[in-house]
């Protein structure tokens, strides 16, 4: 479940990242330089000051010394200033540019890959992982660039200087290598282990948070801490384990590299001793294999980070490049634009007539919910969709949605396969409303619009009168305007429903889909807003999803579903007349329906 | 300061492993010292023929034999600086061993203890909570500390030991270019000290702007089934890029503000080294030192300085980790419910009486006035009423998830507010109206109150509940992982799912909050039923807009604006003129059809 494809080329996608910032990236190469030639340069001061002052016992020039060193180091501070400066740029501009991509893609994957994924294991890609991966591109990238520019500078001089020595000196070199291949293989997957355990604890803590008003009614704190503490004390064995790899790894390339210095060392000294070379060439040697060495360990603790954080852009670049089940077909996004960029203006308008032919469908489990349905829904009609659950009267209306689509067969909108359409032509089209009414944090105001981002403050208001949640929402404090805490939490179930009510009747859609939208309103105003909803619902298609048969009975049509069939289809009346399976369902949930009436009637203030 | 307390509160026993692995440091930065002087003293004067001024160095090479006994056995070098190599490299590994050993386990302590924290929570904390802004800061800011600690804190006794050592063997030297060679370090200090106020300040901004990053993130994705339904996915870029931007904006701001830091720094670190260049010069002119000296302290104010201002920066970085641990004190300090205050314990038959009970959420605004009503071990209470009448927060009341302002509840007798608010939970089960599953297997699901009931009695539990049969159609049956919200399964099934889940414990109270009405009449009998035929019966408080359910209730209130209008049972309600007559007289269906 928690998988990504290894053979995502994340170097590929730094790749591609640092070229799309290369001018910076090649500026901070160019300051990587000339801070490195400064920095080697600020001996000769000393030196200057020993042969010119000391030396020649004179205080000549000793200003102008001061002058220059002081505007080189001015210029190196400045560089220092520079290099941090530019690297943060390019550090925070492709943690936005990956942040952003990753938001993008998880905007457009259909219904079917949030059932698969948890909240907080997507939260700690697009936070964590992001941010270690922007990291290492800006800061470690530079670095490993000026780096390998030095190793090779450093082993071409010494090859010029006397093959022999230098090949000695270079021995060490595939030794290194072979070391290198090894750790990181271990430093990769240790990672992974690691990258891979925090997700599952952001995952956690969400869930612990979203779910803590149930584990306190449970009594569940103590058993919810022992698997939070298993999975804390995994994270602490796997991050020691990481850090102990890499903190091996580096070691054992300085060890290396003092062996390569003792090869020098021990063959070069005897030739001095036997004249074969001369003192001044081992004495350079000596510091160029040391010099040779250095950036190699620089290029080792880089190489570790950026292998740690390998773990970290395999998660993140899998969700940027994974395609979505469910997507708009190229020539659609052409003419009628995406759901970034809707062409509306392309736009065909919406009738409302609905048609499912022969359609075949099955979850990704592969049980078959619908074989062969076919339905025709006249632009305006109303219908309510009667069945246990299971029956498949969701997967219709999942269907109808888009949110996904038939496995074989096609449905069509006013005549148009919707296939040939973007998704965002029906979902700009459609009016939800679901059981579990999600609210988002905002004022009440800001939730209503969220059906109708031009909706005036009047259109608002009425939508919320036609609702009756006008009035409950006027004598808060701050009215429409009232914050509304997540998820809605400081409205009752019922109050969420009637705001998300309003929230697609401002949207003033071609097709209403109610899935068990009024589940949770109180009896009172449920009666109230019965008739509201059958006004707004006139001469609009719509889908009613409903327990409560009030609900369903003024229905155009109304489809009986049992394993994804029709079994009765008509008006209430005739089905009733007919007395089958509609008959005993009604006459079973008549008693609750009439009780819920008399309740809505009893005085509401004493 | 208060984050320091509470960093040393949670390293607790981890202490003494950190400080030695800063020792550990210290001896690794003593061998990473001693091989360039091995190598340049074998070039020097092994190989070269340079005298050896140092006593010690002396000797040592005279434990190796001489001079010229080395100069012919230059492997014997070559092998001591692979020594040298491999014991820096040890001490490393121990270092890091110890530092990240001993950052993990306060880590891990730290993550416990916030996830603890969270978890007992009051209630209403959790009404008003933001999931994402409380993830980030578990997540992030805990990263944050991990790093401080796991890698930057630990080398500052690297730093602190090669600038005592320095200064020493500089005093010792020449006290007077000694003075002129540390003459900038308070200003260097007193720098790094401003800039951790001000880091302090603007890493308190990009954090938060973080946050605000997750929690639009977070209900971006909690709430998806909208976004879509919506087609609101531009709007949501746009939201989530203008927090992504803010973000970015803050964080290059903070990077900004460090490169000055970084530039200036190092600017005063030059400074340090021209002056000693100049008092250098102008002292060994005048006679006062000699040259060897001073070519000593030019090697040697690059051993002084270049710590120092790593020191600074580490300083820097520590305002982050301040500002981490700050965000996460303020989960910390939030009071949490004490669940059990040794109070009592006591063995529950299921008699509750509600004496003069008055609630109020916020001050003068009563959610609930003057509540009286006993209920005997094993009787059913039905209550009925409109929306934001207070139902739910009746139940509340009863489960202590909220403390009432008046009056007394008395479980058998007993007061409330005496019982442990776990032993309370553990015997009143409440079916929530919104129903939450965790992203675990429905059997975990179903067992969630006690993972070691056995089988039989899940079996038995989801029957009753009606979801056996749902639970079968699975390929895995109970061994179905549920999506993190339940995402899989229709809102009927996950209400089924959260009644077997309070079915199961058997508690002596069960209450329905509006649960039952998401489910078929016949379920709704059979739950009702099933609870009657028990044993022990279970006192039941339902609250159900059906009638059928709310018939056979022993006492039946209705609740309107906080206050009961009306109570009885079938038969005296019948009795009355009001509701439950009304409802009586239009019982036979048939008619109206």
């Amino acid at each position: 479940m928690d998988d990504y494809r290894s053979n995502i080329n994340v170097w590929k996608e730094y790749f591609n990242l640092i070229i799309s910032q290369k001018k910076l990236f090649i500026t901070l190469f160019i300051l990587n330089i000339v801070i490195g030639i400064l920095d080697a340069a600020f001996p000769l001061f000393t030196r200057y000051a020993v042969d010119n002052f000391i030396v020649n016992s004179s205080l000549n020039g000793l200003r102008e010394f001061m002058l220059v060193f002081i505007i080189i180091a001015l210029f190196q501070s400045f560089n220092i200033y520079l290099f941090v400066a530019l690297n943060g740029k390019m550090e925070t501009i492709i943690s936005y540019t990956i942040r952003k991509r990753a938001f993008e893609n998880l905007q457009i994957q259909p219904l079917s890959f949030y059932d698969k994924k948890a909240i907080g294991w997507l939260m700690a890609r697009l936070t964590s992982d992001i941010t270690r991966i922007s990291e290492i591109i800006s800061w470690g990238f530079g670095d490993l660039a000026w780096g390998l520019a030095m190793m090779i500078a450093v082993a071409v001089s010494m090859l010029l200087l006397n093959l022999k020595l230098a090949l000695i000196t270079l021995t060490v070199v595939p030794l290194l290598a072979v070391v290198s291949i090894y750790f990181q293989r271990k430093i990769l997957s240790a990672q992974r282990k690691v990258r891979k355990i925090n997700s599952h604890i952001t995952a956690q803590y969400n869930e612990g948070i979203s779910g803590a008003k149930t584990t306190k009614i449970l009594n569940r704190e103590e058993i919810n801490l022992l698997e939070f503490s298993n999975l804390t004390q995994s994270m602490k064995a796997a991050s020691v384990k990481a850090t102990l790899i890499s903190s091996l790894y580096i070691p054992i390339v300085i060890i290396l590299g003092s062996i390569g210095t003792a090869l020098v060392m021990t063959y070069g000294g005897i030739r001095v001793a036997t004249n074969t070379i001369s003192y001044g060439t081992i004495v350079a040697f000596i510091s160029y294999s040391m010099q040779f060495f250095e950036p190699i360990r620089q290029l080792a603790t880089i190489i570790a980070e950026v292998q740690s954080a390998k773990a970290s852009a395999e998660r993140v670049f899998f969700l940027i490049e994974e395609v979505p089940d469910i997507a708009d077909q190229e020539e659609a996004v052409e003419k009628y634009g995406d759901f970034f960029n809707p062409k509306k203006e392309n736009w065909p308008e919406i009738k409302g007539k609905v048609e499912f032919k022969n359609v075949f469908f099955a979850y990704e489990d592969g049980e078959l919910i619908l074989e062969n349905f076919n339905l025709t829904v006249e632009a305006g009609e109303s219908i309510a969709l009667v069945g246990e659950t299971g029956s498949g009267k969701s997967t219709i209306v999942n269907l109808l949605c888009r949110f996904y689509e038939p496995t074989r067969g096609e449905i069509l909108i006013d005549g148009i396969n919707y296939k040939d359409m973007p998704q965002v032509w029906i979902h700009e089209n459609l009016g939800y409303v679901l059981q579990s009414p999600h609210l988002f944090s905002g004022t009440i105001k800001e939730n209503i619009k969220y059906g109708n981002l031009d909706a005036s403050d009047e259109e608002i208001i009425e939508a919320c009168k036609l609702v009756n949640c006008h009035d409950f929402i006027v004598k808060m404090e701050k009215g429409y305007d009232t914050e509304v805490a997540q998820g809605g939490s400081s409205l009752s179930t019922g109050q969420k429903q009637l705001i998300s009510l309003a929230r697609a009747i401002v949207r003033n859609p071609k097709i209403f889909v109610l899935d068990e939208a009024t589940s949770s309103i109180d009896t009172e105003t449920e009666s109230i807003i019965q008739s509201a909803i059958d006004k707004v619902l006139k001469g609009r298609t719509s889908f009613i999803i409903a327990h409560r048969l009030s609900t369903i009975k003024k229905a155009d049509r109304i489809l009986v579903i049992k394993d994804g069939k029709i079994i009765e289809e008509g008006k209430h009346k005739d089905l009733i007349a007919r007395k089958g399976y509609y008959y005993k369902l009604y006459t079973n949930q008549y008693i609750e329906e009439k009780s819920r009436e008399v309740l809505s009637n009893m005085p509401s203030e004493t | 300061m208060k984050e320091v307390k509470t960093l040393l509160k949670f390293m607790k026993g981890n202490i003494i492993a950190y400080l030695i692995g800063m020792i550990f440091v210290i001896i690794a930065q003593f061998f990473a010292i001693l091989a360039p002087l091995v190598i340049r003293t074998t070039i020097d004067s092994i190989i070269g023929d340079e005298l050896i001024t140092s006593q010690i160095v002396v000797k040592a090479v005279e434990v190796f034999g001489g001079k010229y006994f080395l100069r012919e056995n230059l492997w014997i070098i070559g092998i001591l600086i692979i020594a040298v190599a491999v014991l820096r490299g040890i001490f490393m590994f121990l270092k890091s061993f110890l530092s990240s050993k001993s950052a993990e386990n306060t880590i891990k302590a730290l993550r416990d203890a916030l996830y603890d924290h969270i978890q007992k929570l009051p209630y209403g904390f959790h009404v008003k909570a933001d999931t994402g802004d409380l993830v980030q800061r578990c997540t992030s800011d805990i990263e944050t500390i991990r790093r401080f600690l796991g890698i930057q804190l630990v080398e500052v006794s690297g730093s602190l030991f090669m600038i005592s050592f320095v200064l020493y063997v500089m005093l010792k030297l020449n006290t007077k270019l000694a003075l002129v060679s540390v003459i900038t370090l308070p200003i260097l200090f007193t720098f790094a000290y401003l800039f951790f106020t001000k880091v302090k300040k603007i890493y308190q901004e990009v954090d938060e702007a973080e946050a605000a990053i997750s929690t639009v993130l977070q209900e971006n994705l909690t709430g998806v089934r909208v976004v879509k339904a919506f087609a609101r996915q531009k709007y949501e870029l746009v939201k989530f890029d203008e927090k992504n931007r803010d973000y970015t904006d803050k964080a290059y701001n903070l990077m900004k503000i460090l490169a000055i830091y970084w530039g200036c720094s190092d600017f005063i670190c030059y400074m340090q080294i021209g002056l000693l260049l100049l008092f250098g010069s102008i002292l060994a002119l005048k006679g006062q030192i000699s040259l060897g000296i001073f070519i000593a302290f030019t090697t040697y104010i690059n051993m002084l300085i270049w710590p120092t201002r790593q020191l600074g920066r580490i300083l820097t970085d520590m305002g982050k980790a301040i500002v981490s641990i700050r965000r996460i004190n303020q989960i910390l300090d939030e009071p949490i419910e004490i669940l059990e205050e040794n109070h009592l314990k006591p063995v529950i038959k299921g008699s509750i009486s509600f004496e003069h009970v008055y609630f109020e959420y916020e001050e003068n605004k009563p959610v609930l006035e003057d509540i009286t009503f006993t209920v005997k071990p094993g009787e059913t209470v039905a209550i009925i009423g409109p929306t934001g009448s207070g139902k739910s927060s009746l139940i509340h009341l009863l489960a202590r998830l909220y403390e009432y302002t008046k009056g007394s509840i008395k479980i058998d007798g007993i007061e409330l507010k005496c019982i442990d608010k776990a032993w309370i939970r553990k015997n009143v089960g409440i079916v929530q109206q919104e129903p939450f599953l965790f992203a675990k297997t429905i059997r975990e699901n179903i067992k969630l109150a006690n993972p070691t009931i056995d089988d039989v009695r899940m079996y038995e539990a989801a029957k009753i509940a009606n979801i056996d049969k749902d639970i079968l159609y699975f390929d895995k049956g109970y061994d179905t992982l549920i999506g993190e919200r339940g995402v899989s399964l229709s809102g009927g099934q996950k209400q089924r799912m959260t009644i077997a889940r309070i079915i199961i414990n058997q508690c002596p109270i069960v209450v329905f909050d509006d649960s039952l009405s998401a489910v078929d009449t016949e379920t709704d009998l059979s739950i009702r039923r099933e609870l009657k035929n028990r044993k022990n019966k279970s006192t039941t408080i339902i609250i159900s807009h059906r009638i059928s359910t709310v018939s056979e209730a022993d006492l039946i209130i209705v609740l309107d604006n906080g206050k009961i209008v009306q109570r009885g049972n079938h038969k005296s309600l019948l009795k009355e003129e009001g509701l439950y007559k009304r409802i009586y007289q239009i019982q036979n269906p048939i008619d109206h059809i």
